[in-house]
């Protein structure tokens, strides 16, 4: 380990079911819609995932491995930036934790192992409450938000 | 979880502080936070609980510990759902405006 790391912990509530959830998360056509990317795996311990960028592109944006899977409830995989693959120290550690609350689904995204004040760690706290927010928009009203919105100067 | 429980709770200079001193350090015990704000252990421990009901707070037992982090994702709720939209119509105004004074060239 090198240096300090940090770890941000993202709950959202979602009217749905946790199947629904894990399948958004883990089925490349779903997330496309409201993630912008597509999460490719088998999902099988041990195997690799992709986050690729969905439009014509197809760029390879992070890759990892994937630790644990136990549908519907629980997803572990490492997080790391393609350019960075080879590099152990480079991977932090994200896992997904879906549980029944109430009539809705609580979401739990834990990004552990993350480099203190890298660009990772960084892009990550931007990116995380967006993509959570899509996520729920599109599971409760079918259209998720759009992801790379950026504010517009004046 | 809704939004009377996230204004309520962001409506107190203390969870506001709360809040802060989880933006620079993500992660604290009960005890770091007290030692940051200069108060017992059970007020501080009153007003994590208004912001975890209000989902501002999540916290994580790593062995003994408890771990509170600061949760964005209603904030972001809140965003979208009204300065998202401003900055929609805006830009929107901007195009209309746009072709009114360039006319409608097609």
């Amino acid at each position: 380990m090198t240096g300090e790391t940090t770890s941000f912990v993202y709950v959202t509530y979602i009217a749905s079911t946790p199947e629904k959830v894990f399948e958004a998360i883990t089925k490349p056509e779903l997330a496309a819609r409201y993630w912008g990317h597509e999460n490719v795996s088998d999902w099988k311990p041990g195997s690799k995932w992709q986050h690729i960028r969905a439009n014509n592109d197809r760029t390879v944006e992070l890759v990892g491995n994937v630790v644990e899977t136990a549908p519907p409830n629980r997803l572990v995989i490492t997080w790391a930036s393609a350019s960075q693959a080879d590099d152990p120290a480079a991977h932090s550690r994200v896992t997904f934790d879906i549980a029944e609350y109430e009539d809705m689904v609580r979401l739990t995204v834990s990004h552990d192992e993350l480099i203190a004040g890298s660009g990772m760690a960084n892009g990550i706290a931007k990116g995380w409450p967006v993509v959570l927010s899509s996520l729920k928009s599109f599971l409760e009203t079918g259209r998720g938000l759009d992801v790379f919105a950026e504010p517009k100067a004046a | 979880m809704d939004d009377d429980s996230v204004f309520r709770a962001l409506g107190d200079p203390t969870r506001r502080k709360l809040l802060d001193l989880l933006c620079e350090t993500n992660g604290q015990t009960l005890g770091e936070l007290c030692a940051n704000l200069d108060m017992a252990r059970q007020s501080a421990t009153q007003h994590l609980g208004i912001l975890e009901d209000a989902n501002l707070v999540s916290t994580v037992r790593r062995g003994r510990e408890k771990l509170h982090f600061i949760n964005p994702v209603p904030l972001h709720e809140v965003y979208e759902r009204w300065v998202r939209k401003f900055e929609r119509q805006r830009l929107s105004l901007l195009h209309d405006l746009k072709r009114e004074l360039e006319g409608d060239r097609s």
